[in-house]
């Protein structure tokens, strides 16, 4: 479905040039949820916006169903961190929603019904008409994702989608992503820092490495398909899931360390974006 | 990227006094009505070897900086006053916004009756338009100060008077900067206008009179005076601004006028 | 209730007052600048309605109208065009920024060469001074467009006018709303001037033949109705913006709260 083929992208940064992806290669199939963790600063964002065709990669390829990604593909959407942001917030949750199926040209009989559906489906059925700032951050969020489920997507890529939002509306958030990908068969590619929201959400979990970014470790997670947040996240195996996917972001922590430790000699090679 | 921005405008200013140059040569628009820009390059050498001009100059400044001096202490002291009170504040506000949009210019056959040509008469209008815009940044400067700020001074014990000077006024300071260089901008605009509209001694009273006399050129160049004029006030206003409150980061709405 | 009848004591208080010490002191005068205010009051009717208000009143208005919009046009337009290209901001910002601070008034003899003094001279005028603010602000706000913002649009496909109606406009219009007020008392500033300096009718106009006839208790009703004008359009200005920009208002609101 998705296949990411030696991705590398090194930025131009002012008279020096900064890699922040250095060879990344891995697949999701078809109706897979994957999550991406990684330490801090290591490209995640990067990554997402290459796959999502806003960034073009220094070099390698993502290929979409085969066909190699050079802009946003329409089979694609993508949520984003900043919700506030994200939400224009001079339109009503429902104009927000609809927009992308205006531009798509959808007949509007049509539009009303995705709208509705997938309002509902986030549970907002009764949002459509405030203001996204009227509602809370974890709110925004499920206008965000309604607006992506909308857009009939065959893939959804999230970016740290709950990195903003408080705990406990994490956890509804995280198992309204678990609930949408069973019902509607989407391929989901959800990028996070939290190990254990990786480990509770994905099907499989792709470990980073720090700055400049390789896989460092993929594993799948062999959870039963109904989690809860009551008893998954207490069963033996999610602490042994969690245990080693920590292992080995410390191990990713170390070696960028030591990494940056060894090069600190030459001047140009502590592998930051600069500024 | 800095330098290349400077070559585009550079460039974008070269393009400007070009096309300038190109239209009234090629006769797409009649050098009577639009001389090249070397022609008024010639009528501003003139100028600056006059010393009609100089005098004029100075006459126009001499109403900018005396109708600023007293809009930017009337407005300050008025604003300050005002919040210092809370009563006046109320009472106040509805006077302030139904005074405010009225236009200064409307002001000016009252001016010429009373004073004529005099200097009086700039400062009439000068004064008028820019008191508002002191007086205002003032306010919205108050406004901004944060409430716990204020409620700590008053719990230990701090009077009205230390309560202005130690928590309102720092508040209001980047406001009252704003409030100044918006006032300074207004009151080169109301002090031209004063002398071409009342024919009081200036650059604007020239530029009457070059109209008048069909000294084309000339008035182009008094024109591009004033541009200048206007240019250097306001860059010099900001570098003040910048100087006085790096520390403090501003993004306010301004209005001018 | 009682919270309301304070509000409207104090916003009526204040101008009462001072109306009521203006009649009071110019009650009585013998000044021939200063003539009483109820003379004034009395003289208001009889000079600005009926004949008047269709010849004077109304051409300034829709003079004022008519540059407001061009420039409103024009301004958003151009600036739209610059804002959304680094290398044309690059390109004019010098020259933007000098013909901005020529101050608007020396256009009126300038635009009478090319356009003598009918209303087309005034409605140039009135958009040739009102347009800058409208173009700088304008430009700033589209440059200011928010990054995720953008990157959503790209992601979803918004682009072309669909990107400009439903994206870049709506996203930089609390800064062209504040260069349109700004604009609007330029405008009126302008409409008063281009008068001043040449016309046979108009407010401006005849406010100065009063003055220049010493008729002088109707020269004062034209201060006043100029007065009157700017409030006015202030208050309907405010009001637009209030609807068109709620949603900006309630963002602020809610962002200050929290």
């Amino acid at each position: 479905m998705l296949d990411i083929r030696g991705l590398r992208k090194t930025y131009q940064g002012s008279g020096r040039q900064v890699e922040a992806v250095r060879d990344l290669t891995f697949t999701v199939k078809a109706g897979e949820l994957v999550c991406l963790v990684g330490p801090s600063g290591c490209g995640k964002t990067t990554l997402l916006k290459c796959m999502g065709g806003l960034l073009t990669p220094t070099s390698g390829e993502v290929l979409l169903d085969g066909v190699p990604v050079t802009g946003p593909p329409p089979g694609m959407a993508i949520v984003f961190q900043e919700y506030g942001r994200s939400l224009f917030p001079w339109m009503r949750v429902a104009a927000n929603v609809e927009l992308p199926l205006k531009e798509k040209g959808l007949p509007k009989a049509k539009r009303r019904e995705l709208v509705t559906d997938a309002l509902r489906s986030v549970g907002l059925p009764d949002a459509a008409d405030a203001y996204p700032w009227q509602l809370s951050g974890g709110m925004q969020q499920r206008v965000a994702i309604a607006r992506a489920l909308a857009y009939e997507p065959q893939v959804l890529l999230m970016d740290e989608p709950f990195a903003a939002v408080d705990a406990q509306t994490r956890a509804d958030l995280e198992d309204l992503v678990r609930v949408l990908w069973q019902e509607r068969g989407i391929t989901v590619l959800f990028v996070t820092h939290d190990i254990d929201e990786a480990v509770y959400l994905g099907e499989r979990v792709i470990v980073l490495s720090a700055s400049p970014t390789v896989v460092q470790d993929e594993l799948h997670i062999d959870l039963p398909d109904e989690r809860d947040q009551l008893h998954t996240r207490v069963s033996p195996r999610f602490t042994e899931l969690r245990t080693h996917v920590y292992e080995q972001i410390q191990a990713a922590k170390r070696a960028a360390r030591a990494d940056a430790s060894t090069s600190a000699a030459a001047p140009d090679g502590d592998g930051r974006p600069a500024g | 990227m800095r330098n290349a921005n400077t070559l585009l405008g550079a460039a974008g200013l070269a393009t400007f006094l070009a096309l300038g140059e190109a239209v009234p040569r090629l006769g797409l628009v009649s050098a009577d009505y639009f001389p090249p820009p070397s022609r008024i390059a010639g009528a501003l050498g003139d100028e600056l070897g006059d010393g009609a001009f100089w005098s004029a100059l100075g006459d126009t400044l001499t109403g900018w900086v005396i109708g600023l001096a007293i809009a930017s202490g009337a407005g300050i002291l008025c604003g300050l006053l005002i919040t210092a009170v809370p009563f006046l504040r109320q009472a106040t506000s509805s006077t302030i916004e139904f005074l405010r949009p009225i236009p200064s210019v409307a002001l000016i056959p009252l001016a010429v009756l009373l004073y004529g040509t005099e200097l009086r008469s700039v400062l009439l209008l000068v004064v008028y338009a820019s008191f508002w815009q002191v007086l205002v940044q003032v306010l919205y400067g108050v406004q901004d100060v944060d409430p716990v700020a204020d409620e700590t001074a008053r719990s230990y014990g701090l009077g009205t008077w230390a309560r202005v000077r130690h928590v309102m006024w720092p508040t209001a300071l980047p406001y009252v900067m704003t409030g100044i260089r918006l006032a300074a901008a207004v009151a080169l605009v109301l002090a031209i206008t004063a002398e071409l509209v009342i024919g009081a001694p200036g650059i604007g009273s020239l530029i009457a009179v070059a109209q008048a006399s069909q000294a084309v050129p000339h008035m182009y160049a008094l024109i591009t005076v004033t541009g200048v004029l206007g240019l250097l006030i306001n860059l010099g206003a900001r570098a003040v601004e910048r100087r006085a409150l790096a520390w403090h980061q501003s993004v306010r709405g301004e209005t001018v006028l | 209730m009682k919270a309301l009848t304070r509000q409207v004591l104090f916003a009526v208080g204040l101008p009462a007052v001072l109306l009521g010490l203006w009649w009071a002191a110019s009650d009585g005068s013998t000044d021939p600048f200063w003539p009483p205010l109820r003379t004034i009051l009395r003289t208001f009717p009889s000079v600005w309605t009926g004949e008047r208000l269709r010849s004077d009143v109304v051409p300034s208005v829709l003079r004022l109208a008519g540059g407001y919009a061009l420039a409103g046009l024009v301004g958003v337009g151009l600036g739209t065009l610059i804002g959304s290209y680094r290398g044309v901001r690059a390109f004019c910002e010098p020259v933007l920024e000098f013909l901005r601070a020529v101050p608007p008034p020396v256009l009126v003899p300038v635009i009478m060469l090319f356009a003598g003094i009918g209303d087309t001279m005034k409605i140039v005028v009135i958009a040739s001074g009102c347009v800058w603010p409208v173009l700088l602000n304008t430009v700033e706000g589209v440059r200011a467009v928010d990054s995720v913002m953008l990157e959503t649009a790209r992601s979803y496909h918004l682009r072309g006018v669909g990107r400009l109606r439903h994206l870049v406009l709506p996203s930089a219009s609390p800064q062209i709303v504040a260069g349109l007020r700004q604009a609007l008392s330029i405008g009126i500033i302008l409409m008063v001037i281009s008068e001043m300096f040449a016309a046979n009718n108009g407010i401006g106009f005849t406010v100065v033949q009063f003055q220049r006839s010493f008729a002088i208790p109707d020269m004062w009703t034209g201060i006043l109705l100029l007065g009157l004008l700017g409030f006015l359009l202030s208050v309907a200005f405010h009001f637009a913006e209030r609807r068109v920009l709620g949603w900006y208002h309630g963002l602020r609101a809610s962002t200050r709260r929290s």
